[in-house]
């Protein structure tokens, strides 16, 4: 059976899987790293997005092997090790961003690199084409908006803490 | 009210106790969970809409790598069919045909997706590859995959011993009264409409997992439900044949319902069953091309309607007529949707004398269809909103004006209609005019003609709802068929240390119970949020419960809380009686402190918990020790919220494309405990009403064939498709229930498709556009204005 060597949120592993396993299954099943959904089985949804070297990948479209040698970082790598939050993860909390929870990982880890990728800031309207790859079913995305808009202030260091949601 | 510093009682937006877990990747969702020794299923599903079985080979697959067992119908001759939780009467009175619908498919198949066979194997992987290789047999048979076809003479029958396909043909109203009242009519307005039919498509998929321990004969199953305990009644008692205390059934993290996960499907049985056969645990996850074909569709109305006005555009009496698409067999509450809950909310905010309508159900070769998100409530809204338009433009009256003719007043109620309900409390014209206000309706024009000057087509439309949930009395829903109680369950469990655990029988996926529910205790007994746990979601913890659907938490469950609560509250004035040396009739309780009336003598909550659960000084011979209550809450009736919805959409003429420019949303939900989640809850609602009125169309092909069952062929509202959705309230109380709440999980889907497509039909005017199905696609409405421009040209 084929080996993957990858670094999923700072820790190296070494793990023998099936040429066909994805790399969604390899975190699941294999890293037990379950923050990371599937929610559909033709990578429309995005619940299962992660970081890949930097880059936000549908963890359902890649091979394990594919993400051989690479860095990976999942909504479980995302805060600090002290507990605290990264901005875009507070900023879904405040502005009440989450209904299920199941689409969230995958939303919050499309909306930092969506972020990430525009340093001069997004508008209403750029921050939703943005979120093309994402569904959520609960939201209707309003405050999934808000929350992108807010947290990018913190991201790109034009604020130094989140805007409250208005109550 | 009780006032916390912090203020986190009713009335705060508190910020979510649970998002921490799902915003860190904790969540524990039913696919998240593995059981030692597991092994993974694979449903083997018909590829045919109807078929007779003529033969099953599994030897290839049984001889495949890591396959530990397949099951077949013939596997299971001992167990029950999967039930039907609601008997319809016709209305000669004899009871609806109710045909049997096995676990796995026996003799028939009669949907595409139908179970045929379970693969038990080692890996997922090595189940799906086992699966492909049974070979099955068929004999094809004709399909009926649409109301017409399954109604047309001659049909192919689903079930042989269901004539003409008819599950129930049922009325409620005075047919003769209703006649009369169509004769002294100045106007009728006749009106034929669809309710398109809808895959809910919550975010998870749904999964089972199957436990089995030999040495006790206990099995558990894991599942995507919002009612663990409605599945163990209905699954240990009508199919498995398991008494209570030998199965447990546990609801962990479920990502989002919208009905969907009501309903027992025939996988929980297969995993739990399969357990108990082969000595170790089952777990079945949906692929979402399986979630399209198995969970319960909604919708799927034809109808017709005749609505009869006086010369002053009052209304006088409304006929409907609807068939109602029940799919291949009757899922857990799907007779209910087109009856109780959809033909009693016909007179809507109007005071309409009266209301006779006829619903016939009917079986066809597609997904059973059941309650989504509004579940008949919808329907009935469309229906009326859409209906009380074409009125106006056929009388020349204002839409908002034929609309204030014909509401029930804010004085009248309790409002009995003619349809069984008796509404208890609401304002529409409150409601109406807040959102008028807010929407900007009477600068409405002058934002047309500037969208005019740029090429586009620019609408409104309005739409005021009223709606029936809470659900719901028990006596009164055992008289109209249901074969269950809709009371609730909660536990108060105080903690020696004064912390508070509370147990609920409902669930919450996605509505933020665990948040809300504190907020009730925090305001009540003055312990702080932090200080409150709510637990949810699994049998052998929770006393009982009905669950979580038709917006019953609160105004259900919240109030089996409160009970329970008062219950709490009166205990521990006994025991704060005692330690005072007063009499109990002057000790006070307020914000977690117990007073003697008129004195500074007072005792901490945590001193009451300590010595209720150590009690050395205590009334011992007249008060058990301990603080723990447990309280069955049974509603007096429905609650009504109620609102306004008004929509504004801008057409691109060219391309069809409509976008919804502007939401406003004013609903009476009662009294709110947490305005954060409330506006959550509408906005969410809002956008599935907006995807069924412009995006979301299932379809099958003449075949029984899904010919949308993939998020590449189904369109989900993403979010370039909706607008910010502006969310206010309006309060009248619930006049029956402790909490003063109605419900807030369903408004938004209610209240919103009618809004859009009276807005579209208004943008469309100058093309003499009376209706627009839904939902109004870009290709339908690019079609319509296209059609049109010859005659245009040449005026």
């Amino acid at each position: 059976m084929p080996q993957v060597t990858l670094t999923v949120n700072g820790k190296t592993s070494t793990v023998d899987v099936e040429g066909r396993t994805l790399l969604v299954e390899l975190l699941r099943e294999k890293l037990r790293l379950t923050g990371t959904h599937v929610g559909c089985d033709t990578s429309q949804c995005g619940a299962c997005v992660v970081h890949v070297d930097g880059e936000s990948v549908k963890a359902c479209t890649i091979l394990a092997l594919q993400a051989n040698g690479s860095q990976v970082t999942t909504i479980e790598g995302l805060a600090k090790p002290d507990g605290t939050l990264h901005p875009m993860q507070e900023a879904f909390r405040e502005y009440h961003a989450l209904q299920c929870g199941f689409c969230t990982p995958g939303m919050v880890m499309s909306a930092i690199d969506l972020v990430q990728k525009h340093p001069d800031g997004m508008s209403e309207k750029e921050i939703r084409e943005g979120l093309e790859g994402n569904l959520c079913r609960c939201t209707g995305y309003h405050n999934i908006v808000k929350a992108i808009a807010a947290a990018q202030d913190v991201m790109h260091g034009r604020a130094q803490t989140l805007a409250p949601a208005a109550e | 009210m009780n006032v916390v510093t912090p203020f986190e009682g009713i009335g705060a937006s508190v910020k979510r106790k649970e998002d921490l877990r799902f915003l860190s990747g904790r969540g524990q969702y039913t696919d998240d969970i593995n059981r030692p020794g597991q092994t993974y299923a694979a449903i083997l599903r018909s590829p045919h809409a109807h078929g007779r079985i003529t033969s099953i080979d599994t030897a290839a697959a049984a001889a495949m790598p890591g396959v530990v067992a397949i099951f077949t119908g013939a596997d299971m001759p001992d167990l029950g069919g999967i039930p039907c939780g609601w008997q319809i009467h016709n209305k000669d009175g004899t009871p609806m045909a109710e045909p049997m619908h096995p676990v796995l498919a026996v003799g028939k198949v009669r949907f595409v997706g139908d179970a045929v066979a379970a693969v038990i194997a080692e890996t997922r992987a090595q189940a799906k590859d086992a699966a492909e290789a049974i070979q099955v047999e068929y004999e094809v048979l004709p399909a009926v995959a649409t109301l017409e076809a399954a109604l047309a003479p001659g049909a192919s029958l689903v079930h042989d011993d269901v004539a003409g396909n008819i599950c129930y043909d049922w009325h409620i109203g005075d047919k003769a009264v209703n006649e009369a009242a169509f004769i002294k009519a100045a106007k009728v307005v006749e009106f034929d409409l669809v309710n398109n039919r809808l895959v809910p498509n919550a975010m998870e998929p749904r999964a089972a997992i199957g436990d089995y321990d030999p040495t006790t004969e206990d099995y558990t199953l894991y599942t995507t439900s919002q009612n663990p305990h409605v599945i163990r009644l209905l699954m240990g008692a009508f199919v498995l044949h398991l008494p209570e205390h030998k199965l447990r059934v546990v609801a962990p993290d479920v990502g989002g319902g919208f009905g969907s996960k009501i309903f027992h499907y025939a996988e929980e049985a297969i995993v739990t069953w399969a357990a108990g056969r082969v000595k170790r645990p089952v777990k079945w996850t949906a692929e979402r091309t399986e979630s399209f074909i198995t969970d319960a569709h909604g919708r799927d109305h034809v109808t017709k309607a005749r609505l009869a006005m006086d010369a002053d555009g009052k209304f006088l009496a409304l006929h409907v007529r609807t068939l109602a698409n029940m799919g291949a067999y009757l899922s857990t509450f799907a007779t209910s949707v087109p009856t109780y809950l959809y033909a009693t909310l016909l007179s809507g905010v109007y005071a309409t004398p009266t209301v006779y309508a006829e619903v016939k159900a009917v079986f066809t070769n597609t997904v059973p269809v059941d309650a989504y998100r509004g579940a008949g409530r919808p329907e009935a809204t469309f229906l009326l909103e859409r209906l009380v338009d074409v009125a106006a433009a056929e009388t020349g009256m204002d839409r908002v004006e034929i609309r204030r003719r014909n509401f029930i007043p804010a004085d009248a109620f309790p409002y009995q209609t003619p349809v069984a309900l008796q509404y208890d409390s609401g304002d529409y014209q409150a409601t109406l005019d807040q959102a008028l206000e807010a929407a900007g309706w009477a600068g409405f024009e002058a934002r047309r003609a500037e969208a005019k000057a740029r090429g586009r087509l620019r609408g409104i439309g309005i739409s005021t709802y009223v709606e029936a949930c809470g659900i719901a009395p028990s006596a009164v829903v055992g008289s109209l068929g249901a074969r269950a109680g809709l009371y609730e369950v909660g536990t108060i469990r105080v903690h020696p240390t004064g912390s508070v655990t509370v147990l609920t029988g409902t669930h919450s996926h996605g509505q933020g119970h665990e948040t809300t529910f504190a907020q009730l205790v925090t305001d009540r007994l003055g312990v702080p949020l932090a200080q409150v746990d709510v637990v949810h979601g699994d049998t052998a913890k929770i006393p009982f419960g009905m669950g979580t659907y038709g917006s019953r938490s609160l105004a259900v469950g919240g109030s089996a809380m409160v009970k329970a609560m008062d219950k709490i509250v009166a205990k521990a004035r006994r025991i704060a009686a005692h330690l005072m040396e007063a009499s109990v009739e002057d000790v006070e309780f307020d914000r977690g402190t117990f007073r003697v009336a008129g004195t500074d003598k007072t005792r901490s909550w945590a001193e009451i918990a300590l010595t209720a659960y150590v009690p050395h000084n205590y009334p011992i011979e007249e008060l058990e020790p301990g603080l723990d209550e447990t309280a069955f809450y049974d509603p007096k009736n429905f609650t009504y919220p109620g609102g306004c919805h008004i929509c504004e959409v801008e057409i691109e003429p060219e391309t069809g494309i409509t976008t919804v420019v502007n939401f406003t949303a004013v609903d009476d939900v009662g009294r709110v405990i947490n305005p954060m989640i409330v506006e959550g809850q509408v906005q969410g609602g809002v956008a599935q009403g907006i995807g069924q009125a412009l995006l979301e169309s299932c379809v099958y092909d003449s075949e029984g064939q899904l010919v949308s069952a993939s998020f590449m062929d189904y369109q989900m509202p993403r979010a370039n498709d909706l607008p910010m959705v502006s969310v206010a309230t309006h309060t009248t109380l619930c006049t029956h229930n402790p909490l003063g709440v109605k419900g807030c999980g369903e408004v938004g889907a209610i209240g919103s498709p009618p809004a859009v497509i009276n807005a579209v039909v208004d943008a469309l005017k100058e093309y003499g556009v009376r209706h627009i199905e839904m939902p109004a696609t870009a290709a339908k409405i690019w079609g319509i204005i296209n059609a049109s421009r010859p005659a245009m040209a040449a005026e």
